[in-house]
């Protein structure tokens, strides 16, 4: 039987920043990731647990200005089946779909996904490519983290062990193209060998080129060499096979019990060359 | 802490420790093994159940997150009749097509596909193997499966046109 850690579960926010101020707690929402962890087979079980999913607070999706926040408990079904998600976050959307399947989907939250830092979370290259903001709070209050901030190194998040993530803000991008690809072993149920989301605007010449990748590093990364050969050239495959080229140059992935670093290296570049070149035939 | 919770329509109190598993508060606490642990680790959908009607793994919820929610397993398909116990149209549909051989997926892939005659989708091929997408057959028995949901689907169609 796996272990069962203590686990409380707070009625408000508050008293989980409460909780929290007194004695770190490993949180636990949709459970996706936490519960395989209380085998101990895959590096020791938590001490603590504070359960967030009776926090109404962190739930829901709605636009604020010029933003769309989820709050950090959305789950991967609510992605899909939000109106405004599908609107305005078709790449996200695309990503949700790719999680696991339905009865992942039910319970895995965005906020599971960013806060779990894991180096393959399918939607973390969605949020660097679309600028989003990370919003933590604790006691002290709430502030703010640039997603291209929020994984300084494999599995390290910037929230303070006090703090819990509260909700994700992607900004609106009027005019802005999104894109979204997974390289699994099969289209359901798998984790990622090389995920890709890339965003820009524009249709003579690439503007606001973002392009991030999953399980090409020890963290999920935007790749700046392959997005600066893109940005302001002329939206042609000149400048998309010079792109890949830096793409190659720049990526470090690792071979692992999924894939080969080879293999990641070689997907990675087709599946940012056929993406961008798709985007050309459809301008 | 006690947890109150429905399962398959009866209430159930328990005082399982919040970070239990529901599948081992299932399987060890309430009796009911008709739910099988597969791999453990949200890989094969074999402890699948339905949580306020939405499928879930049983072997990544904890029991923290199941008080006031209505459970239902394999074991509650079963209608209660006079004559003793039936099986329910899902089930029959199982047994009619060959939709197990082993056994070990069969419950979770009941309660997938329970949940997807309760959606009302049309009982097309892509929506069918979508909604198993998160259940392993390792027999890859999947033909007769979608076979037998998408009967099981024609029937309840038939029955809720007559009704």
């Amino acid at each position: 039987m796996p272990v069962e850690p203590p686990v409380v579960s707070p009625a408000s926010l508050t008293d989980a920043f409460a909780i929290l101020r007194e004695q770190p707690h490993r949180p636990v929402a949709g459970g996706t990731d936490l519960l395989v962890q209380l085998t101990g087979e895959i590096g020791p079980a938590p001490d603590r647990v504070i359960d967030l999913w009776r926090l109404d607070e962190l739930r829901g999706v709605g636009v604020h200005g010029d933003a769309i926040e989820l709050g950090a408990l959305t789950t991967y079904t609510d992605i899909r089946r939000s109106p405004i998600c599908r609107e305005h976050l078709p790449a996200l959307v695309e990503a949700a779909a790719t999680i696991g399947a339905t009865q992942i989907q039910n319970r895995g939250t965005i906020g599971g996904n960013v806060m779990n830092a894991s180096p393959a979370g399918d939607t973390l290259p969605v949020l660097l490519a679309l600028d989003a903001v990370l919003v933590v709070g604790g006691a002290d209050g709430e502030r703010e983290v640039a997603a291209a901030e929020f994984w300084p190194a494999y599995r390290r998040t910037a929230a303070r062990p006090d703090e819990l993530l509260l909700r994700v803000r992607v900004p609106l991008g009027a005019g802005r193209e999104q894109r979204f690809r997974k390289v699994g072993t099969r289209r359901a149920q798998a984790i990622s060998k090389v995920v890709v989301a890339a965003a820009w605007r524009g249709t003579d010449t690439w503007q606001d080129v973002r392009l991030a990748l999953g399980s090409v590093a020890a963290t999920p990364v935007r790749v700046r060499e392959a997005e600066a050969a893109l940005e302001g050239r002329p939206r042609t495959l000149g400048s998309v096979e010079a792109a890949v080229d830096a793409l190659g140059a720049a990526i470090n992935p690792i071979d692992d019990v999924r894939s080969t670093a080879a293999y990641r290296r070689e997907a990675a570049r087709r599946v940012v060359r056929r993406l961008l070149a798709e985007s050309l035939e459809h301008a | 802490m006690t947890t109150n919770l429905t399962v398959n329509g009866a209430p159930v109190e328990t005082e399982a420790p919040g970070m239990r598993r529901l599948i081992d508060l299932l399987r060890e606490d309430l009796g009911l093994t008709g739910t099988k642990e597969g791999c453990g680790e949200g890989e094969c959908g074999a402890c699948t159940v339905l949580l306020d009607g939405a499928p879930v793994l049983s072997c990544l919820v904890p029991v923290c997150q199941v008080g006031g929610t209505d459970v239902r397993t394999v074991e509650g398909l079963t209608p209660v009749a006079p004559g003793g116990v039936t099986l329910g149209v899902l089930q029959q549909a199982f047994l009619e097509t060959g939709g197990a051989q082993c056994g070990i997926c069969t419950p979770g892939m009941l309660m997938a596909g329970e949940a997807f005659l309760a959606s009302g989708l049309e009982p097309t091929d892509d929506a069918i193997r979508e909604a198993i997408a998160g259940n392993l057959c390792r027999c890859t028995g999947y033909t007769k499966i979608i076979d037998a949901i998408r009967l099981a689907s024609e029937r309840e169609g038939v029955r809720r046109g007559a009704a």
